[in-house]
């Protein structure tokens, strides 16, 4: 959206901080008013050209709320009209939806780690049995009548101790809760969607790890959860060596000679295609003429991460539209696909998606590979758009009008077509 | 009918308020404290009323049941099913074992009596 641009620069022209512009420019404040024209005037483009995006995501971001209210009764047909007449109310809806499902996904959370978390289970089976040892002989002490010398002290006896490890116990249970809860990092959301957000907030761009080609310690403490350390350490550790194989200074080099061109990169680097997509994805502003997308799946196809891009919905969680080139790569391993692909009824945009799928491992004899996915989003200049052979996707079923679909799973909850 | 419980619970302080009660009321209590070989201990002992504790060393007292309903002449044994989890899929999965019947702790001991004597009662009317 500002390539050509410094960041910097350009908030310091319009008067406002250089993070809070990177906020506005991944759609995470909404851009309106004078700001809006002052930036558009800098940038020397029309003002809709800056809401495009974001009113996209806006309107996707509404379709979810209307279909997961279930049939509530939203005019979804008018869902344009309502992000246009009142974006203020528009965007208060889908953040409320959004903190839905967060709230949603941490009952989950909770209920699983209640469930399936064995510390928590044998601490809990811990104090429950001392409490019924604690029950049990205490009772029989405060039984009328007299007890015999030798029981009575052993009983005694047992209550101490038994009271002893109550009290330890519960402790212990304390403290893990306590350690544990910052898993309250879990009531923002689930561990890959704070580490999205924490890159995100980045820019997807960390000089420290570009100087170095490591990941300094420092740079994931400000990831809250233990998960979403571990989750965020995994994904920086393959960014520092991407950063080793195609240093920024040779990447930008080689875009000046060969231009966005990643199977020339992957030859050029020895590389293989997702390390040059995901170094595409961690360029700094201004590097490439457009900013680029990155979705990744497992073989579950479950999206495993994300970076967004402006007019390209990604569903906040799973179920993604099955015709997305990410998917069908999975299909066909190790051949690498390219779609151009329109996304999202009438406000349709379309993007060139690079994808490819590569077994985590080296296969070995008699062991069936797993397979992730890759997939590069690239937007299409307007003037190169409107293609007839653009493939049509959606974002998810939900929210997809085309009900013809022979890859649709569940009716859809707007009713017109593309 | 004989009055001979095996108590498998690995708690010491447990198994000593449960063997005392039912010392008193008149039932030779055994007693042991590991999940791994209890299925031997059971056929050896050939109590008239098991009391099996479900989160035990060595092996669960769901499996340790399961296999002893799968023994010959251990269908009809009464036991009694100590447990700190009382979620109704617990209870669910006891029930499929074969349990006689199920008891969360904390426990009372008014409750294990009452249990032990339907049980022994019923055992004995057939």
């Amino acid at each position: 959206m500002i390539s050509g641009f410094r960041q910097a620069d350009l908030a310091r022209k319009v008067g406002i901080s250089a993070s809070y512009l990177n906020l506005i420019e991944h759609n995470r404040r909404r851009i309106g008013g004078k700001l809006l024209v002052d930036i558009a005037t800098e940038l020397q483009v029309e003002p809709s050209m800056l809401t495009e995006g974001a009113e996209a995501a806006l309107i996707a971001a509404l379709g979810e709320a209307a279909a997961e209210a279930g049939p509530a009764g939203a005019e979804t047909d008018r869902v344009d009209e309502f992000a246009g007449r009142f974006p203020g109310w528009a965007e208060i809806v889908a953040r409320q939806h959004r903190r839905i499902t967060t709230l949603e996904r941490t009952v989950v959370t909770l209920s699983d780690r209640l469930t399936h978390d064995p510390l928590l289970a044998a601490s809990l089976h811990e104090l429950l049995s001392t409490a019924a040892a604690i029950r049990s002989t205490a009772s029989i002490l405060a039984e009328p009548g007299d007890l015999e010398p030798e029981w009575r002290d052993r009983f005694h006896r047992n209550l101490n101790q038994d009271a002893e490890r109550l009290a330890e116990s519960s402790k212990a249970l304390v403290g893990y809760l306590d350690e544990t809860d910052s898993s309250s990092a879990d009531r923002r959301g689930m561990p890959l969607e704070q580490v999205e957000a924490f890159v995100a907030a980045r820019g997807h761009h960390f000089p420290e790890i570009e100087t170095t080609g490591d990941v300094p310690s420092e740079v994931l403490q400000e990831l809250e959860s233990g998960a979403a350390r571990a989750v965020g350490a995994d994904i920086l550790a393959l960014y520092a060596a991407d950063v080793r194989a195609m240093p920024l200074r040779d990447v930008l080099k080689a875009l000046e000679a060969l231009g966005l061109d990643p199977l020339g990169l992957a030859r050029r680097f020895e590389v293989d295609l997702p390390a040059v997509f995901r170094r595409l994805a961690t360029l700094p502003e201004g590097a490439l003429a457009h900013e680029v997308g990155l979705v990744q799946c497992d073989a579950s196809g479950s999206v495993v991460f994300r970076k967004a891009i402006p007019g390209f919905a990604l569903p906040r969680h799973g179920e993604s539209c099955p015709l997305w080139p990410l998917f069908t790569a999975l299909n066909r391993p190790l051949v690498p696909i390219r779609r151009r692909v329109s996304q999202l009824g009438r406000s349709a945009a379309e993007f060139d998606c690079l994808a490819v799928a590569w077994p985590q491992e080296v296969p070995g004899f008699d062991v069936d590979p797993v397979y992730h996915s890759i997939m590069l989003i690239l937007p299409v200049p307007s003037d190169e758009q409107d293609r007839a052979d653009a493939l049509p996707v959606g974002s998810s079923c939900r929210v997809c009008p085309r009900r013809s679909c022979v890859a649709r799973r569940e009716p859809s909850i707007l009713s017109e077509e593309f | 009918m004989n009055r001979r419980v095996l108590l498998i619970e690995d708690e010491p302080n447990i198994t000593e308020a449960i063997r005392f009660l039912l010392s008193r009321e008149g039932w030779q209590v055994d007693t042991h404290a590991d999940g791994s070989d209890a299925v031997q201990v059971i056929t050896a002992a050939a109590p008239n009323l098991l009391i099996l504790d479900v989160m035990l060393p060595g092996k669960s007292g769901m499996d340790i049941l399961k296999e002893v309903r799968a023994l010959d002449g251990m269908q009809d044994l009464p036991v009694l099913m100590l447990t700190a989890r009382g979620q109704a899929r617990d209870r669910d999965m006891a029930e499929k074992a074969g349990v006689s019947r199920f008891m969360t702790k904390p426990f009372s001991n008014a409750e294990v009596l009452t249990a032990v004597r339907d049980l022994h009662a019923q055992a004995s009317r057939t």
